[in-house]
């Protein structure tokens, strides 16, 4: 029944939605791209001006870019692959028949619910502080020596800190997952003989396979901008050895005032969130053709 | 049934996922513990039972404006919710209800937005920020908070309004509802739900986001995320206090999001999940 006129109302419904998005995302994007082939420096402009490529160049040769790619990886896999796993095998603990279950989701899912600063802080002086935190007291208690997690190990305390943020999404996602599972086909399986391990091999994994799917993404899209859990805890370094591509991103920018640098820094990292963007997108929109 | 549950198996369940649950919430449990101790206590070991002062509570809302912090969240993360439900209602109603060709390409661009990672668009945001006075300014980061909250608005307000059956609107217009009269007694009482659920999870992401509220503000407008990253630079030891703050910080949107876990599971997958 579209006739002209619900046409036109159609389209004037939904234009201010999209003319915000579009002068909000795109505009300042091609600033950024602008930005990246110019020498610019607020402080010092007598020497602005257009530089072609050096800027991607002297990103490039800066052994904290590669160092920072690397460092933005190795949080999106280890935070992927720690939260994936632990969600599925707590997912599967939380549709057990168990008393309390209501209280023990509500503890599950807190996490996800608290500001990454307060996270990090709460972790950084109560958690892992090497003197008097409460792993140092485990420590001790063991005998044996506390570990300075900030100062040698920073990448992998900001690791667990943000699986700690997003094992709860995950477990949500899967538990929810879970329990549409069809009861009458599990107990079809369970009278065939089917043992527990291949249940879940052979009908659970599979059922989970789309939700899995939804949590790598969606969490991937969050992971490559970690930025106030390092803001806050090791301000990136010791060094550059917990500084990802958003947080050298914002030094550059914000810190050292080299904004064409930072502009191709910014630039790589849209490319890069591009990539992952590509293959999100393509699964939720199977989803729209239902 | 085809199988009783035993209490055997009930009772293991039950105490691995308690423990479980215990080991993830600790660290919220014990911050709110240790928001009950003197500072001198706080840095003494390991202990769950407090002395019960309220004194890090008294000195939180005492020193540093605690409150103003507190307000510029509620400010900001309502404000910007309400803001964006305003624009989203109408784009994400017409396109539940008379898609086009290109509805799914115009989502899926929404969409797609949510995935540029802000550092990219940083420095001139800042630049256009500063230029317009819109710096450490309400307005400003309510505006910055609604477009970064826009897209999910618009695809968890159309994945509601696409369950209203269209059938309904029809028997309406055949008894001679106008477009109006639609709107207010058929479509609205249906949306309801769906709109509130919606707000609920975006005043959460809105409270807790803290990459623009950090870098955009300085201290008028800034909340909660940017007063609880000013403590990031240790003088001193201070965790009785830090736990008093983040306490406050964290109870009111924990509360709200124990309300809300099935329109988190909805609006976070876009409707993949249900």
């Amino acid at each position: 029944m579209a006739t002209q006129q619900t046409r036109s109302l159609a389209r004037f419904m939904i234009a201010p939605s999209v003319i915000l998005l579009f002068v909000w995302m795109i505009v300042p994007l091609l600033f950024t791209l602008w930005f990246s082939f110019q020498q610019y420096n607020p402080l010092n402009p007598i020497r602005n001006g257009f530089v072609g490529f050096s800027n991607y160049a002297l990103f490039y040769s800066n052994p904290a870019f590669l160092s920072s790619i690397l460092n933005t990886l190795i949080i999106v896999v280890s935070v992927l692959v720690i939260t994936v796993v632990g969600g599925i095998l707590l997912a599967l603990l939380l549709d057990q028949p168990i008393w309390g279950q209501g209280i023990v989701r509500i503890l599950v899912i807190s996490p996800f619910f608290v500001m990454p600063p307060v996270a990090a802080l709460v972790w950084k002086n109560m958690i892992m502080h090497p003197q008097y935190g409460v792993f140092a007291d485990i420590a001790r208690f063991f005998g044996a020596e506390p570990i300075d997690w900030f100062g040698q190990h920073p990448l992998t305390a900001i690791i667990l800190i943000v699986a700690w943020q997003w094992l709860p999404f995950a477990t949500l996602i899967l538990l929810t997952s879970l329990q549409s599972l069809d009861g009458e086909q599990k107990e079809a399986a369970e009278m065939d003989g089917a043992g527990f391990l291949s249940r879940f091999i052979y009908l659970t994994l599979p059922h989970m396979s789309r939700a899995i799917t939804v949590v790598i993404l969606i969490q991937t899209i969050f992971l490559l901008s970690v930025y106030a859990e390092i803001l806050v805890t090791t301000n990136g370094g010791p060094g550059y050895a917990s500084t990802n591509l958003p947080f050298l991103v914002y030094q550059k920018a914000l810190l050292e005032f080299k904004i064409g640098q930072a502009s191709a820094g910014g630039v790589i990292a849209v490319i890069l969130a591009n990539i992952v963007a590509f293959f999100a997108m393509r699964a939720v929109g199977k989803n729209l053709d239902k | 049934m085809a199988r009783a549950v035993t209490t055997q198996h009930k009772t293991i369940a039950t105490a691995a996922a308690w423990i479980v649950a215990l080991l993830i919430f600790f660290p919220i449990l014990y911050t709110i513990i240790t928001s009950f101790k003197s500072e001198q206590e706080a840095i003494q070991g390991f202990a769950l039972i407090p002395s019960g002062t309220m004194e890090s509570y008294a000195e939180v809302q005492a020193q540093s404006g605690y409150f103003k912090f507190f307000l510029n969240s509620v400010i900001l993360s309502v404000g910007s919710t309400l803001l964006a439900i305003l624009i989203a209602v109408p784009a994400a109603w017409s396109m539940a209800f008379s898609p086009t060709k290109r509805t799914k390409d115009i989502l899926m661009w929404m969409l797609s937005t949510k995935m540029m990672p802000a550092v990219a668009v940083l420095f001139p945001i800042y630049l256009i920020f500063r230029d317009t006075g819109l710096l450490d300014s309400r307005i400003g980061l309510t505006v910055m908070l609604m477009l970064i909250n826009l897209p999910i608005v618009v695809w968890m307000l159309y994945t509601y309004f696409r369950e209203i059956p269209g059938e309904i609107l029809e028997a309406a217009r055949m008894d001679g509802a106008s477009l109006w009269n639609e709107i207010i007694y058929v479509l609205t009482p249906m949306a309801v739900p769906g709109i509130a659920s919606t707000m609920l999870l975006n005043i959460i992401l809105a409270w807790n986001e803290a990459f623009w509220t950090i870098r955009l503000t300085t201290t008028n407008a800034a909340p909660l995320t940017a007063f609880i990253s000013s403590f990031s630079s240790p003088q001193g030891l201070f965790w009785a206090k830090l736990s008093a703050a983040s306490t406050l910080a964290i109870a009111p949107i924990l509360i709200m999001g124990w309300f809300s876990q099935k329109q988190l599971v909805r609006g976070l997958t876009f409707g993949a999940v249900k």
